[in-house]
């Protein structure tokens, strides 16, 4: 059946925990993960409670596909209101952490109230228990990891954790599990902090089974995992050169965004890319990267093994950073590479092992570094407040600005509200790169349009992963449409936002869809699970999924005023590169869009699309 | 010709794909714990190493077990253990040199590598080749050809 059909409920403030039967009524509408999870968040939780306060809710969910063979098959999510955006916050992670959470028998785990004091969630199979975690606190990720394993003594445990950024506020604070896979997005660590969990360990032992027809699942992954492996972008690219393949693409659509998005072309793209990445460094002879890897079941394997060279500035003195770790992924490369100006790959990975380590989205502290730059440009940052002059461009800068959130310091702290808030503080709100408060990712949507809207309308602020149009207007994925133009965008942007949240929702990865479309994703969902899972029940879901968090949202004040841009990207044209002359023309796509949709023009969904879609 | 397992770490992920594909041929669930082969993460070092039974030859485990639950299949050279008749002694256990057979408490039996019976679903399974079936009188030959090349100085000269 896919599903474990059992959750687990903490309540953190009672020291309790429940096992519970999975509402079935409730997976044959939302799937799994992020449209399940939301859906049991959605029916708990005020839409008006504080994000940091023991009324929220998290939940680790994985889907019916997570710990099976299924490629990609490794993915889970946490849910929870967002403390930097207000809105729904959903985000997803590979490694080997939310397999290991089914393989233990369970489809999640929901996480009430707050504990008195920290603790951590240990989870054997069956066995469940909250233990203190006064030891654990003010650790690192890496640190609290090690420990947990020696305490444990078993090297296959899972760990998922907080490390100092979370505890010391900062509003984009992940939970990192495997050390380096991280939910990353939407300051969720941040809400782990707040009550008082530091980690969660896992053993599971009992294995994924019970498939609804597991000869028909064997058979059909069998041929989905060849499409992935003959694909260009899931059998070439991706495991070659990682997300990272996208650096000098996106820089010679003029896309790719630098100096806090004011331009869309960086100088120094091709010494930050994948490609720099393979070239040996005089030091040592050796790669920035040493291998790809692959999360659990996966066989794309985009992931990136690196080291950092151990003769660079930041880590000379430092030999515990010259082992390898989890390199540079694209988006992070962009925020702390590209939009800071900084053209230093070695600078660039310390500072991703220490997003790592210490558990904070480097989109995030990359562009509200990049602002603060800006701030600083302008003098409204002054010198006397850092260390070191806030220069775009200087990978010193850069290192001392992670440090500083890393440890929490008080300057750290400015950078860790993000840059709404430290914008915001400064008196210059219009120099945040954010909507709905959260910061953009790599792609600029006066070179490629759909993204404008794609950003503008997702339901956790700027980000990438909840409508790639990027596939289609760069990439020509499944279709090429002109990246420059605006027309059918609207219908575009719809259709990637609600293929992704079925793809999410069922515990596979996105990046499948390089090579997937649902008829390749539906086969395998069908096998493994009871019901009718066609592309057009798959697409229905992925549809409600959408409708119920913009529903979430609205109720919690975040109304169609806010699908909007930064004044910069409306306003200010692109000066060179294939969009010169461009801005980000929303206003030509988000009628349509809301059209489209069928919500109303304040971007409302009608009671019409509500019931076709049966949401109460 | 006797085939035998090949494994080149060079080309692992860690996605453990093999190790699902084992439990599933054997157990027939997923379940990495319940897998006769296994890849290792050597994290600092940035290395996936799988590992599995080699089949000796003479098997150090069949020659231990009391009771001869591990027997030879002709056919494919795997020596295999019969569960029915296995006593969960774990004599094998300690006897092989390599540590590649292991108790499975759920069973209260032995577990090794038993080659699928001569279609070993961990190569099939694995998406880079580093998992490969071949000749085992030519498992070596792949890399000798590599330095074979090297030794070749005409192209230099």
């Amino acid at each position: 059946m896919a599903w474990t059909k059992t959750i687990l409920r903490v309540n953190l403030t009672n020291g309790t925990i429940d096992k519970e039967p999975l509402n079935m009524e409730w997976a044959q509408d939302y799937l799994g993960q992020r449209g399940l999870a939301t859906k049991y968040f959605t029916e708990a939780v005020d839409p008006n409670v504080d994000a940091l306060s023991p009324e929220n809710t998290m939940i680790f969910a994985t889907g019916p596909l997570t710990g099976t063979m299924a490629s990609t098959g490794a993915r889970y999510s946490v849910i929870c209101k967002s403390p930097l955006t207000g809105a729904m916050a959903c985000s997803n992670s590979g490694g080997y952490f939310g397999a290991e959470l089914k393989s233990a028998g369970y489809d999640m785990v929901i996480f009430e109230g707050k504990s008195p004091s920290p603790v951590y969630l240990s989870i054997e199979n069956d066995n469940v228990e909250l233990v203190p975690a006064d030891d654990l606190w003010g650790k690192t990720v890496w640190e609290a990891d090690e420990m947990l394993h020696k305490k444990h003594q078993d090297p296959a445990l899972r760990v998922a954790a907080i490390g100092r950024s979370a505890e010391n506020g900062c509003l984009y604070a992940a939970v990192v599990n495997d050390l380096h896979r991280a939910a990353g997005r939407s300051g969720v660590g941040t809400v782990m902090a707040s009550k008082n969990l530091k980690a969660i360990t896992v053993r599971g032992t009992k294995g994924v089974g019970n498939l609804f027809d597991a000869k028909r699942f064997m058979t059909s992954v069998a041929e989905e995992k060849k499409v992935l492996a003959e694909n260009a972008v899931t059998g070439e690219g991706l495991p070659a050169l990682g997300t990272q393949v996208l650096m000098n693409v996106i820089n010679e659509v003029g896309a790719l965004p630098t100096r806090n998005m004011s331009e869309v072309q960086f100088a120094g793209a091709s010494k930050i890319g994948g490609e720099a990445m393979l070239v040996p460094r005089e030091s040592d002879g050796k790669a920035n990267l040493t291998t790809n890897a692959g999360c659990f079941g996966c066989t794309i394997a985009c992931g990136r093994i690196s080291t950092v060279d151990p003769t660079h500035f930041s880590v000379k003195d430092k030999p515990e950073y010259h082992k390898n770790s989890g390199g540079l992924e694209y988006e992070a490369a962009w925020a702390v590479g590209a939009d800071t100006c900084v053209d230093d790959l070695d600078a660039a990975t310390y500072v991703q092992f220490l997003c790592n380590e210490d558990g904070f989205d480097p989109i995030s502290f990359g562009s509200t570094v990049a602002a603060a730059m800006e701030l600083y440009e302008i003098g409204a940052i002054k010198p006397e407040e850092t260390a070191i002059p806030l220069d775009f461009g200087s990978a010193e800068a850069l290192v001392w600005c992670a440090e500083q959130v890393a440890q929490g310091t008080e300057f750290g702290k400015i950078l860790g509200m993000g840059s709404k808030r430290m914008c915001e503080h400064y008196g210059h709100p219009d120099l945040s790169m954010t909507v709905k408060g959260q910061e953009f990712p790599a792609y600029d949507p006066r070179g490629i349009q759909g993204m404008g809207l794609a950003y503008a309308t997702s339901n956790r602020g700027a980000c990438h992963l909840r409508g790639y149009t990027v596939s289609s207007e760069v990439l020509g994925i499944p279709v090429k449409t002109d990246p420059l133009h605006t027309e059918g965008k609207a219908d575009l942007v719809k259709a990637f936002q609600d293929a992704t949240a079925a793809v999410d929702s069922a515990g596979l990865c996105i990046f499948t869809t390089f090579a997937w479309g649902m008829d390749n994703i539906s086969p395998q969902v069908d096998a493994a699970c009871e019901g009718n899972w066609s592309v057009e029940k798959l697409l229905e879901v992925g549809e409600r999924i959408w409708n119920m968090e913009r529903d979430y949202n609205i109720k919690a004040g975040i109304t169609g005023e806010q699908d909007t841009l930064p004044k910069r990207l409306l306003k200010e044209a692109a000066k060179v590169g294939p969009a010169e002359g461009r801005v980000a023309d929303l206003d030509k796509m988000l009628p349509e869009y809301y059209s489209v949709r069928g919500w109303t023009p304040d971007g409302v969904p009608t009671d019409e699309t509500r019931s076709r879609l049966n949401l109460a | 010709m006797q085939k035998s397992l090949h494994l080149n770490a060079d080309k692992c992920t860690g996605c453990l794909q093999c190790e699902m594909a084992c439990s599933y041929e054997h157990e027939g669930i997923f379940n990495p714990v319940k897998s006769s082969i296994k890849v290792f993460s050597f994290h600092d070092e940035g290395r996936f190493v799988p590992y599995t039974c080699t089949q000796c030859d003479e098997a150090w485990c069949m020659t231990a077990c009391p009771v001869d639950a591990i027997t030879l299949d002709a056919a494919t050279g795997a020596k295999v253990v019969n569960e029915s008749t296995c006593v969960g002694c774990k004599v094998c256990t300690i006897a092989c040199p390599f540590g590649t057979i292991n108790y499975n408490s759920s069973t209260g039996k032995v577990t090794k590598c038993d080659l699928c019976g001569g279609d070993p679903q961990c190569v099939d399974a694995c998406p880079t080749g580093a998992i490969t079936y071949v000749e085992a009188d030519a498992t070596g030959f792949e890399r000798m050809k590599k330095w074979a090349k090297a030794t070749d100085t005409a192209g230099a000269v």
